[in-house]
């Protein structure tokens, strides 16, 4: 009986990750196709798409203008996310619902309309296609991710913490930079990384607010694939995935973030 | 210090009240608190107790009155400049620093030099029998490690005035034993201002020089331990600390200086009148006698106040045996007698007659 049950719940498990992973895997599997079509199964095994795409003048620029606009997009978002995600644990006051929901709306309002309207605004402040547009425009999409990610792991801290703290002399400073930031300090790590894998990887949004000079990985393939059909944009693909599975491989051996995205309760 | 002026109040509270919207968590208490006592807030749970203690931190403002700690109003004094030192339930330690870091926060905070920090530290960390832990993490210790670095890390900035809230339920029975006794001693080493808060009356009774009971934010009685186990002030206080036996409501006689209680339909008890016993004739009064107070009688004995009834049961508690009698008109009464000879003299079922020692008896005004 156990044994026919966990047959079952083995069963689901490989079912529901083939169905995950199976997308995936058909792109990753035709970027080695030999030949010059995006076919599927791949008729042999080559490595010169991957050639191709690290050498393609398009990619090498899109990749660049991703690391900077993901950097400085997670950053900010780190920090105006944090400071809110503070206020909102330290203090009830008015209009803290009112700011919340503005603050999650990125989760449900289409990445499409967000893209649209930063256009739309980029065009009114002569802004339009310049990284400042491009760096806001993500800074928003990922504000709710990291906020969560700080929020969830300064609600983890017991509030005695702070009492104990202030009980032995500590400012409110002191409370703030001794005991709370290093006792967050991971979380922050963990929702600078969501943010940074989100924005990398952002497309909708992206396609409106970025121009041939400033466009990041996902356009610029986006763009690719519109004139050619041949397995680079595969290629790219696998180097980004396998890219963002070390960053985050690496993040939980040293940040614990399995815990701070509340995966793991210990 | 000055030997010849009377000792200040290291503590005072005036009439301190705190309201939580409609609820009332502390209803105006009055509390005076000397130099180097031990006191134990006692009562059971919601009554308050961390509320007042929060008060005396300052986490908590209180809604009125007023709080005064060495002569000085610190009612409206941010926490960090209280210099009063505390010890949670869930000890609050800093997870993020090892032991040593723990207990020097609060010396660091005072931006004492960094030779003076390791000295005092050293003395604390030996005093809490705490040597060669310095550099663990909090997480690698046991409860009672725990324990006794939050106790370091409270008495190490010298506070005015240690508060401990319920600093031992968290720890399992021998251990608790122990720390009752460590905190005694420490108590008795530091000489510190104490204001100790628990649920346990035993705990309350072992460690206090005086004991403050309270129930729905009001202080029943203030008083030391022997003082509040013999003569309670109210019922409340009266079953709340140890075991008793409340007698129903009976008619209070008095002939010179002999008292009695007439009890409804179950006959007469009478003594010598304690000179406490100041109620007049006729009117009627509760009663509550404890469980060594009610004996078996020996076999052939007469006398007033025996009283018979039926063995309900036995508990047998290893020094001694608690027996419930079921008497007539007075429904269950404990007797408490040494070793478990009597389980076998009267088995459950069995007729006993029982000897009440009156003039033990604490008598209130029946409302
Ligand atoms: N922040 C709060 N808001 C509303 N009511 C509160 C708050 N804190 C305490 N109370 C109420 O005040 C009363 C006293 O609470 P308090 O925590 O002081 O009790 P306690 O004696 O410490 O109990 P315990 O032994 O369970 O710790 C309780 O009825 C509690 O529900
Ligand atoms: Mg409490």
């Amino acid at each position: 009986m156990t044994r026919l049950r966990s047959f079952g719940f083995w069963s689901l498990v490989v079912a529901i990750l083939t169905y995950m992973t199976l997308p995936t895997l058909v792109v990753l599997m035709t970027s080695v196709n030999p030949t010059e079509i995006l076919a599927f199964p791949p008729e042999g095994v080559s490595f010169a798409w991957y050639e191709k795409a690290l050498t393609y003048p398009d990619f090498q620029s899109a990749f660049k203008n991703g690391l900077i606009v993901t950097s400085l997009a997670s950053t900010a978002a780190l920090i105006v996310g944090s400071a809110f995600a503070w206020l909102v644990y330290r203090y009830s006051f008015r209009g803290r619902g009112v700011l919340e929901a503005v603050l999650w709306s990125p989760l449900i309002i289409p990445h499409f309309t967000l893209g649209f309207g930063f256009l739309l605004l980029g065009g009114a402040f002569k802004l339009q296609q310049g990284y400042a547009m491009i760096v806001l425009a993500h800074m928003v999409l990922v504000m709710p991710f990291v906020t969560r990610a700080v929020y969830v792991s300064l609600a983890a801290i017991d509030p005695d913490l702070a009492r104990a703290a202030a009980n032995l002399g500590a400012s409110p400073f002191h409370v703030l930079t001794r005991i709370e930031l290093p006792l967050v300090l991971p979380g922050m790590a963990g929702g600078w990384l969501i943010a940074a894998v989100l924005s990398l990887t952002e497309f909708t949004a992206s396609l409106y607010v970025t121009g041939s000079r400033t466009q990041t990985l996902p356009v610029a393939m986006y763009n690719y694939i519109r004139e050619y059909a041949d397995p680079t944009v595969s290629a790219v693909s696998a180097m980004l995935i396998i890219t963002t599975t070390l960053i985050m491989f690496i993040a939980d051996r040293a940040f614990g973030l399995r815990r701070v995205l509340a995966i793991d309760t210990h | 210090m000055n030997a010849t002026s009377p000792a200040p109040a290291a503590v005072e509270l005036v009439r301190v009240r705190k309201e939580f919207g409609s609820a009332v968590g502390v209803a105006d208490v009055s509390l005076k608190i000397g130099q180097g006592e031990f006191l134990t807030l006692l009562g059971p749970s919601g009554c308050g107790k961390s509320t007042l203690l929060g008060m005396i931190a300052g986490f908590l403002t209180p809604t009125a009155g007023k709080i005064v700690v060495d002569g000085v109003d610190i009612t409206d004094v941010e926490p960090y400049r209280r210099d009063i030192g505390m010890v949670f339930q869930s000890y609050a330690l800093f997870p993020h620093m090892n032991v040593f870091d723990n207990i020097a926060f609060g010396l660091r905070m005072r931006k004492l030099p960094k030779a003076d920090i390791a000295v005092e530290v050293r003395r604390a960390i030996a005093m809490m029998k705490l040597e060669g832990f310095e550099e663990r993490r909090v997480s690698q210790l046991s409860g009672g490690q725990r324990q006794r670095v939050a106790l370091a890390r409270a008495i190490v900035i010298r506070p005015k005035v240690l508060l401990l809230d319920e600093p031992l339920s968290a720890l399992d029975k021998n251990l608790r034993a122990q720390m009752q006794v460590e905190l005694s001693e420490l108590h008795r080493k530091t000489g510190l201002t104490t204001i100790f808060v628990t649920h346990d009356q035993g705990e309350a009774l072992s460690l206090s020089d005086r004991i403050v009971v309270m129930n729905r934010g009001e202080v029943q009685q203030v008083a030391a331990p022997v003082e509040l186990y013999r003569t309670p002030a109210n019922g409340f206080v009266a079953s709340f600390i140890g075991e008793i036996n409340a007698l129903p409501v009976a008619r209070y006689e008095r002939a010179g200086a002999e008292a009695a209680l007439v009890l409804p339909g179950a006959g007469r008890l009478s003594a010598a009148a304690p000179a406490h016993w100041d109620f007049t004739h006729g009117v009627e009064v509760r009663a509550f006698l404890r469980p060594e107070h009610v004996r078996p009688a020996r076999p052939g004995e007469q006398g007033p106040n025996i009283l018979r009834g039926v063995v309900a049961a036995h508990i047998y508690q290893g020094s001694h045996t608690i027996t419930r009698v079921e008497m007539e008109g007075l429904g269950l009464i404990e007797t408490r007698v040494t070793g478990a000879d009597i389980v076998g003299t009267h088995p459950v079922g069995a007729p006993i007659a029982l000897v009440f020692d009156l003039g033990e008896a604490v008598l209130l005004a029946a409302r």
